[in-house]
């Protein structure tokens, strides 16, 4: 049974902007797949209708089988506990220590009192530290996340994400506001976590050739449909014009390689 | 092409609009009300002389110190109370009126006519109103500085709120926090410094405030004003308006330190 399914989902927002149409796609659990396609295409649209950030206008959107788009408050929170989601400007609580940031993690399975004061177990702390410390930042535990850089902010998104012990993890746009080399570390922390924990992920990209380095399967989205879905490695260059609407030496790529 | 010349051409056009109107506005009310920056300017020698005869506080004044000093006390704690209570209530109020989600339209509007309810009745009037059902009584000054603190904070701390949630609210959702976790993990902390600028604005506007209405509900150091002032005892009034001014004083130093400690 895959993970994630998504039937003829369509999203219009305020009655006017169609920004999904149509969508149908499933992914089993441990792949890791990437969304591409030109701003406005609808991919962070599509990544939030997946945990209802968004509700979906129309169609059905199930989680491990269950639909997410007719589940009351309480089996939602249950399946947001279960999807990390991790932003391109990171969303930390910025005056708060990379700790507590990590701790957030745990929110959605606390009960509301202690959630409420941060009250958290001895034994969480302990499994909040291990991820800090596998992310490369222990030294930066205690610090407030407005004194990291932004490729640190990025991998306490991660260990936030990490802690929820999700099953599924997704990234709207991860390395859109990084340099080339914090992008590595962090493509290559998402890669570990699929392939060491086995949580599925599933990546919104602007950059193609990081794309098709790092998933097996690529989705394509232009204009609110999917317009590819496949292995990365049958991602020719007449698809990728497709995709972005491009004629051929319309894009960066084009010209490096 | 046609739509940004456009654009650009009714920019220009506001811009010379609102000042137009402004210079109108100016010209229009100094006629009406005969007002003239020359003649204003004109009588400052002669109330200056009168200030230099009359309000330097003399040897009788200073023996009023101790008694001028504990109603200043009173007025800066009354102030300081008012303004920590109504920022409690106007803060979790604001949440009802900002852009967090699970907020109906209608609340939010609501909300926002309230708060502008509060904060456009002055609070001397609010006093005077107040004075009918509590009498000249401290709680009269009390509730009268509470609301329109209220109104104002629960404004301010609407703009507060959604220009600092806007990121981490996203994110608390969708590791399935509920209301309350979203509100005391991720807002709480990231407006707590814009909170605590409001608040400590508003105690010194407070104290200032709480001297006039005291002058009304004949509480607090407004009252010794007052008396001084109608007895024709004007070097001790001079004497209050000193202390008020360095209360004030005293108060914003104090609070640009705590600022510091808590921005930082
Ligand atoms: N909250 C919203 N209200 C109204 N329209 C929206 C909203 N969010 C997105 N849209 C519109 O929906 C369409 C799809 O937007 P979306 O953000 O999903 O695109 P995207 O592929 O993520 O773009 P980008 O690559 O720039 O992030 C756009 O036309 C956008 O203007
Ligand atoms: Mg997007």
């Amino acid at each position: 049974m895959a993970l994630l399914e998504f039937q003829n989902v369509s999203k219009v927002y305020n009655n006017v902007t169609k920004a999904l149409q149509d969508v149908t796609f499933s992914i089993e659990e441990g792949e890791f797949v990437s969304i591409i396609g030109p701003s406005g295409a609808g991919k962070s649209t599509l990544m939030r209708c997946a945990n209802r950030l968004v509700d979906a206008s129309q169609g059905a959107i199930f989680f491990d089988g269950q639909d997410v788009t007719k589940m009351g408050k309480k089996d939602l929170r249950k399946v947001r506990t279960k999807t990390g989601m991790i932003f391109q400007h990171y969303n930390l609580v910025e005056r708060l220590s990379v700790v507590e940031n990590v701790l957030h993690g745990l929110l959605g399975k606390k009960s509301t009192l202690s959630g409420m004061i941060g009250q958290y177990t001895e034994a969480e702390k302990a499994e909040a530290f291990r991820i800090i410390q596998e992310m490369g930042l222990t030294e930066q535990a205690y610090k407030r996340c407005d004194e990291l850089s932004g490729g640190q902010k990025q991998r306490v998104g991660i260990a936030r994400a990490i802690m929820q012990k999700p099953r599924l993890i997704l990234c709207d746009e991860p390395i859109a506001s990084l340099d080339p080399k914090s992008s590595k570390v962090i493509m290559d922390h998402l890669k570990q976590i699929n392939r060491e924990k086995k949580i599925t992920c599933l990546v919104n990209l602007h950059q193609v050739d990081v794309a098709i380095r790092y998933s097996e399967r690529i989705i394509g989205v232009a204009g609110g449909r999917i317009v590819y879905d496949g292995p990365s490695g049958q991602l020719t260059e007449a698809i990728i014009h497709e995709i972005y609407q491009s004629g051929a030496h319309d894009l960066i790529m084009d010209k490096l390689g | 092409m046609e739509k940004t010349t456009d654009i650009f051409r009714r920019r220009k056009l506001t811009y010379t609009a609102v000042f137009l109107i402004f210079l109108t506005i100016f010209a229009g009310t100094s006629l009406i009300t005969e007002f003239s920056l020359a003649d204003g300017a004109a009588s400052f020698p002669a109330a200056a002389a009168w200030i230099a005869e009359n309000l330097i506080p003399d040897q009788e004044a200073m023996e009023r110190l101790p008694r001028i000093l504990e109603r200043l006390l009173e007025t800066a704690l009354l102030s300081v109370a008012v303004t920590v209570v109504a920022a409690v209530c106007a803060f979790f109020f604001s949440l009802l009126g900002s852009n967090i989600p699970h907020i109906h339209g209608l609340v939010k509007r609501l909300v926002r006519i309230v708060a502008a309810f509060f904060r456009n009745v002055p609070d001397v009037v609010w006093a005077m109103l107040l004075m009918f059902s509590f009498g000249q009584n401290i709680l009269t000054g009390f509730f009268a500085l509470f609301f329109t603190t209220f109104g104002l904070l629960t404004r301010a701390f609407i703009e507060t709120v959604d220009e600092v949630s806007a990121s981490c609210v996203e994110a608390l959702e969708a590791t399935g926090a509920n209301f309350i976790e979203l509100v005391f993990q991720g807002i709480i902390p990231s407006a707590l410094s814009g909170i605590t600028t409001w608040v400590l604005y508003m105690i010194e506007t407070n104290i200032r405030s709480s001297t006039l209405i005291g002058m009304l509900t004949a509480t607090g150091i407004g009252y010794l004003f007052d008396l001084y002032y109608k007895r024709l005892d004007f070097s001790s009034a001079s004497l209050v308006i000193l202390s008020i001014v360095v209360l004030v004083l005293v108060i914003e130093t104090a609070s640009n330190r705590i600022r510091k400690v808590v921005l930082s």
